[in-house]
């Protein structure tokens, strides 16, 4: 890795300094959406639908309006006044705020209930009594497909059918005249089930309607703030609610992952409620709620089919995937993308011909699909291109670690564009996968799993190579309900040499206090220690797309680069003036301009911001700030190489993960402690889905895993002691040639293990299992093999 | 249904209140007491995100009744300080980024300071084994133990 | 996750809370270490009008030796089960069950009393407890009584305990020389119930025999199952990996569990039968090395 630019007294680029936003935390003073208590709040707590397909005959609030304590209870009627009980989703479908009809999946809203305190709010929502018509239930999106099914979305004029859409990218019939013409081709069927993010804090509001100025302050889990700002005015415009007179705070959040992007319905009743009654009003769910109604992940199932000369050259793949959306498809995706980024399924390999097609489904389950830590869809998109290369791998005898070098994009392709239409940026994957191989010791390994075949035990190894596409994006293509997806950054240097750094962004725990403060170091030579980074607050920060699918990074650091290069353009001026020699006679090093040849002549950067204030030149604003709204020329595409060695219990199916090495490349890196420590979180979260967590529905609709009872996240114990390291690839593109890495470790990490286990039994024939594998699962396969203990 | 007055000692003060049967211990420190450090994370006893001292024993708050504190001494993590001082816990923490997003961060704590009490040299399997009742999302524990690690070290240089 | 409205009571002596279990009879539970009884109510399953505390009665925690029992207090923390170190020396089958239940911190308030009073099969100790033979004393308005274990579980979430009877002592027979117990569970993660488990409590003869076998099943029915069949099959015989196997067979025909997330029937009854033959393995060379 270079040296850093700069000492680490002022802790730019490169160096490991600890985080700015830690003491708060660490004294138990941090300020998360359930901490605010505000004079006369009220609370909200909602009434849930046990069933996942019914009419609503009749909702009777009677007992809970005579619960002590119960001040109001809303149903979907109430809001049909105020035309808000429905509302657009990210995608262009519209979803349910509350029901007026029927409601269409298990644990959706029916009524909220507004109560003095939260134990009154729940004694209110046991005593609301609905009466159900139920109506029969589609969870299986292959029979939603199915003429004669029944239609779910009756609320669309029309529509006869259970289809929400299809998309395709590629050369449709070259790819199919490669893959007729192959000399190998392996095929196979994957399924990736639902799984949600379970971030530990979960998803909620306070509401706060001031009648007296007529403005609306929502505290919330939220991840972009100011798309949902925009989003309250055009829903709610209608109702007085005005986006000047709108503010969304977004204060500590506990955890994100994709979770806290959508517009819950819960957020819409509180902010009803609040208006209407003209009183803070908090809603925050529980867990069950959580893991049951918002927004779940993946849900793919895909049938993938990877084509290839003897000699295991990759020629051709094409995937077919039906996506099941839930009752709505409230996916936050970019909205020229319903698949999110799916078309990175060429993962690190140089296809010649590809192509891909996802048909979107309706079900009698919660809408949603991005989230988890998933790119838009890469997770879905790496599990199919890295398992189905070890498929190859298997069917040709050939070592998965030497196929995948073969067929890696050479470093003198780069920038790389791939068969679905992507510029890759920059990459050298056989240096990442070589290191990886030392690392663990891949030779080795191989001798030791040789010999234990011999004595029947199990033992296997899983390469995942992965290429990630983050940092959406250009706005060419890339928008969230029009909205471009620039972001931005707001310095302003203070006269006594400090600076205010606000940003678009808003991180749930990524460290962007620290990273951004940073890039401003890097940039200007103002320590770290000395630039206050904001997020969150719309009425302060500049207009941004928010955090999620790694785009801080790669967007809004840029962004931040940008604009400190701005402050150093005026600052060369002024320091010119100030030195009384011309802009071209002056050398920067972070932190001072010095006159060229005469050192001792210089202004620091902090005499320049006083200057700014006191003794700028005539005719020149003054002040030293300045704005950036960066619009990315390109996505960026971190990678990385990962290795998994499993054993594997005969008697029980148990998968024990002995050693995972992950080489990550995120280019040019801010801070390399906290990006071990995305790395770390996302292994564990890559490794949750390939063995524990799934959401599932019985033929009823009833979701299975709905708590943590059910829906198991790994523990310290479950959890192995992951082994880190870098290659650095920097990106061409990027102010700072930096790319992003906090999805890199979920969507590189599953198929390693799945390879892993797949591997220690494909002796026995075994050539993919589905996630997550469970003992059972590996002890009936086992068992038919007659290989169990 | 009645109510009761209970005197409970939260990190060193004495504070009292009226409270129904059913007010869990983690809603008096948070809503009563206003001591918001200390998280929900769940409604079925697993995340940990409550983890409280009672009696210096670590629990899970959420799971205990605010009438089952009457006359006994709660530690949560704001008492963790000792004039403006961080606990080496604490300090720990900081300097081996043992947190992300903060939200576990006061249970884990609690568990991390209650072990090296008891005892004060723990092997890595030790601190797994003591913390697996504390759910994380963001850090994936590998900076978590190193964290306890380093609150070890420093508490025996003290 | 709030609870409905309750009363609550804490006694400060015994016949003061088996009074007002009498009182309230039928209306009322226990509150031992809560671990199980507050989560159901936190989700409104289950109710009480009543909950009457026990945990500010004096002398309800101890772990002792008296005589040739082994006598435990009905509150006592499973935490303090497994760091006792007479638990850990000569009843190393209750330190591995009581390592095993929940997870560290639950295990700080869950009492050994309240995981037996409980009657869920797919609580840990009822099985070790049907392994060792152990008894259990119940205290109730007319004083104390004793039930053996064998007929403690008599439904599901349901004992032999009388509604104005608390579980007050669990008394353990110190075992013969030549004796060794382990407790061996496959849990999906750590803090999850058993997706199967067994203990196993042996005794071997003077020709290394085994002269008493006591084999238990975790989560393996509606009631914690006491595996008969194995327990007499291998009375008598050589502890070899055939006695062993047999027995571990025998065992899993005893159970009837139920499908769930943790696993098909099949695949349960299949690890019940893996979990004793590994149980009663580790059983027997801590009999042979005792």
């Amino acid at each position: 890795m270079a040296t850093p630019l700069t000492t680490p007294e002022v802790g730019g680029m490169g160096h490991s300094i600890k985080r700015k936003e830690d003491p708060r935390f660490l004294r138990g003073k941090g300020n998360y959406v359930d901490d605010i208590q505000l004079p006369g709040m009220l609370h909200m707590d909602i009434v849930r639908s046990p069933y996942a397909h019914a009419k609503i005959k009749k909702i009777d609030s009677t007992k809970a309006l005579q619960t002590p304590g119960v001040l109001a209870v809303i149903t979907g009627a109430t809001l049909e006044q105020y035309k808000l009980h429905w509302m657009p989703t990210l995608m262009s479908d519209t979803q349910m705020v509350l029901p007026t009809e029927k409601v269409m999946y298990q644990a959706q809203e029916v009524a909220a209930v507004i109560a003095t305190d939260r134990y009154k709010a729940a004694d209110g929502v046991a005593a609301v009594e609905v009466e159900y018509e139920p109506l029969p239930v589609v969870v299986d999106p292959f029979k939603a497909l199915e003429p004669g099914a029944p239609v779910l979305r009756t609320d669309k004029p029309g529509k006869s059918d259970n289809r929400i859409f299809h998309w395709e990218v590629g050369d449709k019939a070259g790819t199919d005249s490669a893959i007729r013409g192959s000399e190998v081709v392996v095929r196979q069927k994957i399924y990736i089930p639902r799984i949600h993010v379970a971030s530990i804090e979960t998803c909620g509001c306070v509401a706060d309607f001031d009648r007296v100025r007529g403005k609306l302050t929502v505290y919330m889990t939220t991840q972009a703030p100011h798309a949902i700002r925009t989003v309250f005015a055009l829903v709610a415009g209608h109702v007085g609610l005005s986006e000047e007179k709108i503010r969304i705070v977004s204060p500590d959040i506990g955890g994100g992952f994709g979770g806290k992007v959508p517009v819950y319905p819960g957020y819409v009743i509180a902010v009803a409620a609040s208006v209407v009654i003209g009183k803070p009003v908090k809603w925050v769910e529980d867990r069950m709620e959580n893991l049951q109604a918002d927004s779940f992940a993946r849900d793919y199932h895909m049938e993938a089919e990877l084509a290839a000369k003897k000699d295991g050259t990759m020629t051709a793949l094409r995937i077919k995937t039906v996506a099941d959306h839930g009752y709505a498809d409230a996916a936050a995706n970019p909205s020229k993308f319903p698949a999110g980024l799916f078309s990175i399924c060429t993962g690190s390999y140089d296809f010649q011909k590809a192509f891909a097609e996802v048909d979107g489904v309706y079900t009698n389950k919660p809408p949603g699909g991005i989230a988890y830590r998933c790119s838009f869809r890469v997770t879905e998109a790496v599990h199919a291109i890295e398992r189905m290369t070890d498929v190859l791998a298997q069917e040709l005898k050939m070592d998965p670690a030497q196929l995948r070098m073969k067929n890696f994009i050479p470093a003198a392709k780069f920038p790389y564009k791939s068969a679905l239409g992507w510029e890759y940026d920059s990459g050298n994957y056989p240096a990442a996968l070589k290191k990886a191989m030392d690392i663990i010791g891949y030779d080795a390994l191989r001798k030791e799993q040789a010999e234990k075949r011999k004595k029947g035990e199990l033992m296997g190894i899983g390469i995942s190579s992965f290429t990630e596409i983050v940092g959406a994006g250009p706005s060419k293509h890339f928008d969230i309900l029009g909205i471009k997806m620039f972001d931005s950054c707001e310095i302003r240097v203070h006269p006594t040499g400090k600076a205010t750094a606000r940003f678009g962004t808003k991180s749930q725990g990524q460290g962007h206090e620290t990273t951004y403060a940073q890039v401003v170091a890097e940039e200007l030579g103002i320590p770290a220690a000395h630039v206050e980074v904001e997020e969150g607050d719309t009425d302060t920060a500049p207009y941004g797309l928010g955090t999620y699918a790694s785009r801080s990074t790669p967007v809004a650091a840029a962004a931040g680069a940008v604009a400190a290069r701005k402050i150093r353009e005026k600052a060369k001026k002024i320091a010119a003036y100030l030195l009384e020699v011309g802009e071209q006679d002056l050398v920067w090093e972070p932190g001072k301009f010095s006159v060229k040849g005469a050192p001792q002549k210089s202004k620091t950067i902090q005499e320049i911001a006083f200057a700014a204030y006191t003794n700028h030149p005539q005719g020149m604003e003054a002040g030293l700030e300045a704005v950036d709204y960066y619009d990315p020329p390109n996505l960026t595409f971190p990678f990385g190489s990962y290795i998994c060695v499993v054993d594997i219990d005969r008697g029980t199916g148990e998968v024990k993960i002995r050693r995972f090495v992950a080489v990550d490349d995120c280019g040019n890196i801010i801070n390399p402690m906290i990006v071990d420590g995305q790395i770390h979180g996302g292994l564990t979260m890559g490794m949750a889905p390939a063995l524990y967590e799934e959401i599932s529905y019985d033929e009823s609709g009833n979701v299975q895993g709905g708590s943590f009872m059910d829906y198991l996240l790994p523990t310290a114990m479950e959890t192995p002691k992951w082994e880190t390291d870098k290659t650095v690839t920097p990106s061409p593109h990027h102010p700072l040639g930096a790319k992003g890495v906090g999805e890199s470790a979920t969507v590189g990490a599953p198929p390693a293990v799945v390879n892993a286990v797949v591997d220690a039994l494909s002796h026995l024939g075994v050539k993919h299992i589905d996630i997550p594998i469970t003992p059972e699962k590996v002890w009936k396969i086992l068992k038919e093999k007659g290989a169990a203990e | 249904m009645a109510m009761h007055k209970i005197k409970v000692t939260v990190n060193g003060e004495a504070r009292e209140a009226e409270v129904e049967s059913r007010l869990l211990l983690v809603h008096l420190l948070r809503e009563v007491f206003r001591l918001t450090g200390t998280h929900i994370g769940c409604d079925t006893t697993h995340c940990g995100a409550c983890t409280v001292l009672l009696d210096g024993t670590p629990v899970k708050s959420c799971t205990v009744l605010a009438v089952q504190a009457d006359g006994r001494e709660v530690m949560t993590v704001e008492g963790l300080e000792k004039d403006n001082k961080l606990d080496p816990i604490q300090e720990g923490f900081y300097q081996e980024h043992g947190l992300q997003c903060g939200y576990c961060t006061p249970g884990m704590m609690m568990t991390g300071y209650a072990l090296l009490k008891a005892n004060a040299s723990p092997t890595e399997a030790d601190i797994r084994r003591a913390i697996s009742g504390n759910l994380c999302r963001c850090t994936g524990y590998v900076n978590i133990v190193k964290s306890v690690q380093h609150a070890a070290a420093a508490s025996k240089s003290r | 996750m709030i609870p409905g409205p309750f009363d609550y009571h804490s006694p400060k002596s015994l016949s003061e809370a088996v009074g007002l279990l009498s009182q309230h009879r039928g209306k009322a539970k226990v509150l031992s270490g809560g671990q199980s009884l507050l989560p159901l109510l936190k989700l409104r399953l289950g109710s009480a009008d009543h909950l009457v505390d026990i945990g500010r009665i004096p002398g309800l925690e101890y772990i002792k030796e008296d005589g040739g029992t082994l006598k435990i207090g009905g509150r006592t923390r499973e935490s303090a089960l497994e760091a006792s170190d007479v638990v850990k020396k000569k009843y190393p089958i209750l330190a591995e069950t009581a390592a095993v239940i929940a997870d560290p911190i639950v295990r700080n308030l869950a009492t050994v009393g309240g995981n037996l009073a409980h009657g869920d099969p797919a609580n840990d100790h009822p099985a070790t407890m049907l392994a060792v033979g152990a008894q259990v004393v119940a205290t109730g308005p007319k004083g104390e009584r004793i039930i053996p274990i064998e007929k403690f579980f008599t439904g599901l979430f349901e004992t032999a305990l009388a509604p104005d009877e608390i579980l007050t002592e669990i008394r353990i027979p110190a075992p013969p020389p030549k004796s060794g117990g382990a407790y061996v569970k496959l849990e999906r993660k750590v803090g999850d119930f058993a997706t199967a488990a067994a203990a196993a409590q042996v005794t071997l003869g003077a020709g290394g025999e085994i002269s008493r076998a006591g084999i238990g099943l975790t989560n393996a029915g509606p009631l914690p199952v006491k595996a008969e069949a194995a327990e007499k099959f291998l009375q008598g015989k050589k502890p070899d990996g055939a006695a062993i196997a047999e027995a571990a067979r025998l065992a899993a025909q005893a159970a009837s569990p139920e499908a769930d997330r943790r696993g098909s029937v099949e695949y349960k009854r299949e690890m019940a039968r893996v979990l004793t033959a590994r149980a009663l393995k580790r059983a027997v060379a801590r009999a042979q090395g005792a």
